[in-house]
């Protein structure tokens, strides 16, 4: 997919001024954070679950190599194959490689960010194989050519009114005349139009929530089933997952399932979890005859060992996004790839650079919210930090931005000289605000005033006045 | 040198350590051999009528649907009762599974049993589920020629019985039961955890029921009491 | 009585350079109430800025350059107060993360322990549950982001405007959402900043007060500056100013219109 992340202020003042966007948006302000809090209060072991599950990881993470060594092997007795890939291009054609073996024309995909990542369908269609996605968020979104603007509500970006338009433009064997205004009806069509595709398909390519290494199993968790039809009806099933997707048993997955679902959507549980392991045994009289794993690093491993390796616990829950202003203000596009929010505000400059990314981490106003709320406890703000200071040690920040923090830091660090400037500059801008006691426009403030006054000093500073005053005291005294 | 071992040695350099290191591995081994239970929240653990009083609200709230009966002959009536309150056709696709079978489906006049893996005109399927989750309403079902699971989700209407005394109180308790089935280690193909009837709320977050899989999930609990 | 004023805790009063630039009547309001809780305040002339600045933009040299000279000044009180959650936090939080495993880290580590902002202290350290401040009228408080989720400020300035005679406190809608402001970013990323003050302006506008009050002076500049551009009649204010009965002259930003 296009990288459009060095646009990100002009991608945010195009979704500051769409009207759809906007009112989509507000849908996701009310939508989730209410309804985790509700599960979060209902299960008084969650904090002790959500300790628990960054223990698996950090645990995990810390024997990444062995781990994966034993999923491999069990994933191998269990009858299914193991692909190693190094990056986004060795996997793609990994997958090609599986498809074109068993004459795939038409492939059918569950929701999954991984593919994203490589580009799948972009490269898919290039290769002249169909991909069908078939969760409805994606499926309206691949209907309208965009990207997912949310990792777990890919369309969260649209109304309804939008989502009927792109309906009739695209289902246009069906009566035009037909009513389609409550979304009840819009879900129907697609699950009519859904069903024969499932049927359709030669290959289905889901991603994983999980890589169990006790039993080389794949866990995916979703709400509405077509991960699972996806699975069992084609002929071949692959799974496409990062390396740290790696737990080491069941039990340690049951662990992070229970903060997963509450931190997503407020459920207890997703509806549909579902455990695979190997293609269909002989006396199976369903699922695929051939179940492969596409291991992918692209990039990963480079980040085991540095200051950016707690980021690999992330479970893709979404509750940093729900939770963030930022998000809230310009929604999941502006981000220009495919992860959005804080958690892609600290992932995306690992996978595509900083030198790119470098917006990400820098639109943040630090209000800690993200990391409050995120069941795996990892320090996003913190990471952002870390990313402004290599970009800071890169000179990568705009030279505006450079002098003005050192012209203020060289008087920061000399309480004297700042003591003098103050006394003098001080003074005279609050005399300068008027009786008013503010500015509407200042120069060299125009970020500001462009949208807010700037209250004026009230006079002179604190510690003229506090020395002042302590002078007095001292006369009064002798 | 392959991706493989290329991603492994790209692993163990970040991380500062050597493909020999014997403490690492036995660690690891020490783990996946124990698999030990984390926290499990005190919520399921109940006695057994108040837990299947509780798998009962669980799955309640989240929109399936249940019916208790008093024995296993009971089950045939409960279904065809359920097809005829929601004008259903008198026709079920159902597995292999002996329980299921051993039921008097005959007893219940013109209701047809299909047999094997469900097909697209399914409109209800029957299963027999493995075990039940009280602490979030849960049933478990696994594939195979007993419970196929295309019956989990090509049909709209898909009737679960759950055996009570197969509810456990937590999930940990039910994926011992399977280590203890099928050996520690292995699964079945497919292990299907369903909390209710499939959803989505990808449209304006509205949340509504039957997105893919079942539009109706009705659990017969049958209580033995 | 001599041995009682040997007791008094003594404190270095950390005034933070918003305040000591633009609203000292803040700096008076803290200083009555930390002697009014009975401690000996010293404001030390050689203080100057956290370097939170600094410390967000990434320039790590700049920061702890500033870092040292603020532990300097300050290391010799028993407790360090400031009337910011965003600054207290940057002392208190962030100071041992910045001297990790450098020579300070222990030096950093005493220090940034005995750091407190004003309300925590005054409640949690202090045992203060009340003051003898009075304002007839409808006040809404917003949380400030670090004071809220880095120190746990909610229910310390709560508890004391409950004492103060005459006021009514209207809780405010989406209280623990951030106002925008976030230090730099504000004007780095200005539009997006003034989407998220005009959802803030609107809650508060809503919650029917006649007076927003925080604790944190940059949030405080942001959505005074805002409601002033809207033309709302809103006096904003800092918590303290009302806590010590200093709330009598100009408000944040409030002049003539
Ligand atoms: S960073 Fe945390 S909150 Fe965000 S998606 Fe990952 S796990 Fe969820």
């Amino acid at each position: 997919m296009q990288i459009s992340s060095p646009a990100f202020k002009t991608n945010a003042r195009g979704a500051l001024a769409d009207p759809h966007l906007q009112e989509a948006l507000g849908h996701v302000r009310s939508g989730f954070i209410d309804k985790r809090q509700k599960a979060v209060d209902a299960l008084p072991e969650f904090d002790a679950l959500r300790e628990s599950a960054r223990a698996i990881k950090d645990h995990t993470l810390a024997h990444l190599d062995l781990y994966l060594e034993a999923y491999e092997e069990k994933v191998k007795a269990s009858g299914g194959h193991v692909h190693w890939a190094e990056t986004a291009a060795d996997a793609r054609s990994v997958i090609l490689d599986i498809c074109r073996a068993v004459g795939a024309r038409t492939v059918t995909k569950g929701k999954s960010m991984i593919t994203e990542e490589i580009g799948l369908n972009e490269f898919f269609e290039k290769e002249g194989i169909r991909p069908v996605e078939t969760d409805l968020g994606e499926y309206i979104i691949q209907l309208r050519g965009e990207h997912p603007s949310h990792i777990i509500a890919p369309a969260v970006h649209l109304t309804r009114d939008q989502v009927e338009a792109d309906f009739r433009r695209a289902h246009n064997h069906l009566p035009p005349t037909r009513d389609l205004t409550e979304p009840a009806s819009l879900l129907s069509e697609a699950r009519e139009v859904l069903r024969a595709q499932y049927f359709a398909a030669d290959v289905g390519i889901t991603g994983a929530n999980f890589l169990v290494a006790e039993t080389g199993s794949s866990i995916i968790v979703t709400n509405e089933g077509n991960g699972d039809l996806t699975q069992i009806l084609p002929r071949v099933h692959i799974v496409v997952a990062s390396i740290e997707k790696i737990v080491p048993t069941l039990a340690d997955a049951s662990q992070i399932l229970r903060v997963l679902a509450r931190s997503a959507t407020g459920q207890e549980m997703s509806v549909y979890t579902t455990v695979s392991t190997g293609p269909r045994r002989p006396e199976d009289p369903d699922g695929p005859d051939e179940y492969h794993v596409v291991l992918l690093d692209n990039g990963r491993s480079s980040m085991l060992g540095t200051e950016f390796q707690d980021m690999l616990r992330c479970i893709r829950c979404g509750a940093c996004m729900n939770h963030c202003p930022i998000y809230h203000a310009v929604g999941g596009h502006a981000y220009g790839w495919v992860y959005p929010g804080p958690m892609g505000a600290v992932l995306t400059p690992s996978l595509i650079g900083v030198d790119k990314a470098g917006h990400l981490p820098n639109a943040s106003t630090f209000c800690g919210r993200c990391e409050a709320v995120c069941p795996m406890h990892i320090p996003l703000p913190k990471m952002m930090r870390h990313w402004r200071e290599r970009e800071f040690a890169r000179g990568l920040n705009p030279a505006t931005q450079r002098y003005g923090l050192k012209a203020w830091a060289f008087f920061a660090r000399r309480p004297r000289l700042y003591r003098l400037a103050a006394s003098f500059a001080i003074p005279a801008l609050s005399a300068f605000g008027g009786a008013r006691r503010r500015f509407r426009y200042l120069p060299f403030a125009g970020g500001w005033t462009r949208h807010r006054d700037l209250p004026a000093p009230e006079s002179r500073t604190f510690l003229q006045q506090w020395r002042d005053r302590e002078t007095r005291k001292q006369e009064a005294r002798t | 040198m392959s991706a493989r071992e290329a991603i492994l040695n790209k692993v163990r350099s970040s991380l500062g350590t050597a493909p020999s290191d014997a403490a690492r591995a036995e660690t690891v081994a020490k783990r996946l051999a124990d698999a030990p239970a984390g926290v499990i929240p005190a919520r399921g653990q109940l006695a057994d009528k108040e837990r299947v009083a509780l798998f009962c609200e669980m799955a309640e709230k989240v929109s399936a649907t249940i019916d208790r009966v008093k024995k296993p002959a009971d089950v045939p009536k409960a279904v065809s009762t359920y097809l005829r309150a929601r004008n259903l056709p008198a026709s079920v696709r159902m597995g292999a599974d002996e329980r299921l079978r051993a039921m008097p489906w005959s007893g219940v006049k013109s209701l047809e049993v299909k047999s094997g893996r469900a097909d697209p005109e399914d409109e209800v399927g029957v299963s027999h589920a493995l075990a039940g989750v009280a602490e979030s309403g849960t049933i478990a079902l696994h594939s195979g020629t007993d419970n196929p699971t295309t019956v989990n989700f090509l049909p709209e209407h898909h009737i679960v019985v759950v055996d009570a005394k197969d509810i456990a109180g937590d999930l940990e308790t039910v994926l011992s039961g399977l280590r203890q089935r099928f050996g520690k280690g292995k699964m079945p193909r497919t292990l299907n955890l369903i909390t209710g009837p499939s959803r989505s709320a990808d449209i304006q977050q509205t949340l509504l029921l039957g997105a893919h899989g079942p539009r109706a999930l009705h659990l017969i609990v049958i209580n033995g009491g | 009585m001599r041995q009682e004023t040997l007791k008094r805790p003594r404190v270095g009063l950390f005034v933070t350079c918003l305040v000591d630039l633009f609203r000292p009547t803040v700096g008076f309001a803290s200083v009555k109430l930390l002697e009014e809780a009975g401690c000996e305040v010293e404001v030390p002339m050689a203080q100057t800025c956290c370097g939170q600045p600094a410390y967000n933009s990434g320039d790590r040299e700049d920061t702890i350059a500033i870092a040292t000279n603020t532990i300097k000044t300050f290391e010799e009180y028993d407790y360090i107060v400031a009337p910011s959650g965003s600054c207290a936090g940057m002392l208190r939080k962030h100071y041992p993360a910045l001297f990790k495993d450098h020579a300070w880290e222990a030096r950093a580590a005493a220090f940034s322990a005995k750091v407190h902002e004003l309300m925590s202290f005054l409640v949690d350290v202090m045992g203060v549950d009340a003051v003898s401040a009075a304002r007839e009228g409808n006040v809404t408080y917003h949380d400030s982001c670090s004071g809220l989720r880095e120190l746990g400020i909610r229910e310390q300035p709560r508890r004391l405007l409950g004492s103060v005679l005459g006021l009514k406190l209207k809780e405010l809608k989406d209280s623990d959402v951030c106002c925008g402001f976030g230090g730099t970013f504000c004007v780095k990323y200005p539009d997006i900043s003034n989407k998220i003050v005009e959802e803030k302006a609107a809650n508060i506008q809503a919650s029917g007060a006649d007076t927003l009050l925080a604790g944190d002076l940059g949030c405080l500049m942001n959505m005074a500056g805002k409601l002033q551009r809207q033309g709302a009649d809103i006096e904003v204010r800092h918590v303290a100013e009302v806590l010590a009965g200093m709330d009598d002259g100009p408000a944040i930003g409030g002049g003539e219109r």
